[in-house]
């Protein structure tokens, strides 16, 4: 969790290997990332599935293709059995129904939904999901909020998830990391996070308009900006 | 200063374009075993280029008829029109005009098509899936391009000659069995490979500026219509000056 602009989808970036970080390291399952050949990162990368903010389905391809896309590009799996995996991935979110629609026909919340499906479908050991709440509605999100945690206790997965959403994360997760202006700044059970000894980590999640991170944006003095003495 | 700074963005460019070439390339055998996705993209933009590409071919071909009427009358040699045309057809405007058209009509679609997975993460959402784009999607519809524009190329010029043959033989009546003989006595086969080298030329360049431009296109509305923009001003401006250095590269062998 942190505000918006502190550098939590860069994070998930540098933990699927798209960014370098400029220092340090990035391990994942005991292998650092940005040390890997780009065939140790692909190979990495197929025990980790990712739900991109706009869900990031492939247009031109219809709801089923979509999930089966990754199994017909890194498996030589015959036509039955990826059938039956991408039915079982789509029944899992609810959508089997819409095997045949378009992404252009879905909602926001199916779009999510189908690509929850997609990031699941080659079984990974690793989810990591980018604000999947922002624009649904309340049943999509309480649908998207059941899944998160259905998929990561059914299929034992690990689960990262990155959210400005206090309300949503607290009643999501088992352990939260704030992180500020790059840095984590408070972490543990959700809980305990309100009851935060920093004013920082307070105010992020009560939600207060005014704090360490301040309502108004570093101005001149209001008054001598009003009279003119400055612009 | 700034023509400085713009010279060193083009030299950047040309850099930046020749590895993302190279990686292409190295893509390619892989692409080659999928011809499913190949023939699909030749279809996009070969198959659907062939109206725009017919009808521009056979207008080409009947001013190319009547200006060549006009002037080899006057020194009445209306009868080498059909040779003449071919020649004209087969060694420049057949491949130029294939190119430029084909910029406009397939490249831009190329641009704006991979510029609009790059803004809506497809890409970022492949890679995260162990899927290189550069082989799923940037290969095969570079080498949809490189094998349509020389198809596109002959076409071209079977459609242009039917034009100057409908206006030279039809409507001026130039003597049939002299338009098609003077054509097959004038026609060698060295004209036919500086058609089909420069079509093979273009059909590499427009597909490699479209892919480019669109896979480094800025994640905007703004960045993938710029990025169509260039598309079709960089390749109109490479095929006119390839098509110079390959006519003095081959003249030179004569």
């Amino acid at each position: 969790m942190g505000p918006s602009g502190t550098g939590k989808t860069t994070l998930l970036r540098m933990i699927t290997g798209q960014l370098r970080p400029q220092s340090g390291t990035v391990t994942v399952a005991g292998q650092n990332v940005p040390g890997l050949s780009r065939r140790e990162l692909f190979n990495l990368r197929r025990r980790m599935g990712m739900l991109f903010q706009n869900s990031a389905l492939l247009t031109d391809l219809d709801v089923f293709e979509n999930v089966a896309f990754p199994l017909r590009e890194n498996t030589s799996l015959p036509d039955e059995l990826i059938r039956q995996v991408v039915l079982t991935k789509l029944n899992s979110v609810g959508l089997r129904g819409a095997a045949r629609l378009m992404p252009a026909e879905l909602s926001g919340g199916m779009g999510r939904r189908v690509a929850m499906a997609r990031a699941i479908v080659m079984d990974p050991e690793l989810l990591l999901y980018d604000e999947p709440f922002s624009g649904l509605d309340p049943i999509a999100l309480g649908v998207v909020l059941r899944l998160i945690r259905q998929n990561n206790d059914a299929l034992g997965l690990t689960s990262i998830v990155v959210s400005h959403d206090v309300a949503e994360i607290s009643r999501l997760v088992d352990h939260c990391f704030v992180i500020s202006e790059g840095k984590v700044i408070a972490s543990g059970p959700p809980a305990d996070l309100v009851d935060s000894p920093s004013d920082l980590v307070r105010q992020f999640m009560t939600g207060a308009a005014d704090g360490p991170v301040p309502f108004h944006f570093p101005a001149p003095p209001y008054a001598d900006q009003l009279l003119g003495s400055s612009k | 200063m700034n023509l400085w700074l713009g010279l060193i963005e083009v030299v950047r460019k040309i850099g930046a374009a020749s590895l993302f070439l190279v990686s292409i390339l190295q893509q390619c055998p892989a692409a080659l075993t999928r011809p499913g996705l190949i023939s699909q993209q030749v279809h996009n933009a070969g198959v659907r280029s062939l109206v725009i590409i017919m009808t521009s071919a056979f207008f080409v071909g009947m001013v190319i008829g009547l200006q060549g009427y006009d002037s080899l009358s006057r020194l009445r040699q209306e009868d080498i029109l059909g040779a003449a045309v071919a020649l004209t057809l087969f060694k420049e405007l057949g491949p130029v005009v294939t190119g430029l058209l084909f910029a406009g009509r397939a490249g831009t679609a190329l641009a704006s098509e991979i510029g609009l997975m790059r803004a809506t993460d497809q890409l970022s959402a492949m890679e995260v899936m162990a899927i290189d784009p550069i082989r799923r999607i940037v290969a095969p519809r570079f080498l949809g391009a490189v094998i349509s524009v020389p198809l596109l190329t002959a076409t071209f010029n079977a459609v242009g000659i039917l034009g100057a043959w409908f206006v030279g033989v039809s409507v001026m009546g130039v003597d049939n069995g002299a338009f098609w003989s003077q054509m097959q006595q004038y026609v060698d086969p060295s004209d036919i490979f500086e058609g089909v080298a420069k079509s093979v030329v273009f059909g590499v360049t427009a597909g490699l500026v479209a892919v480019f431009e669109g896979y480094n296109s800025p994640p905007t509305a703004q960045g993938v219509g710029m990025a169509t923009t260039k598309t079709v001003v960089t390749t109109s401006i490479l095929v006119l000056i390839f098509d110079y250095i390959i006519t003095a590269f081959l003249l030179q062998g004569h």
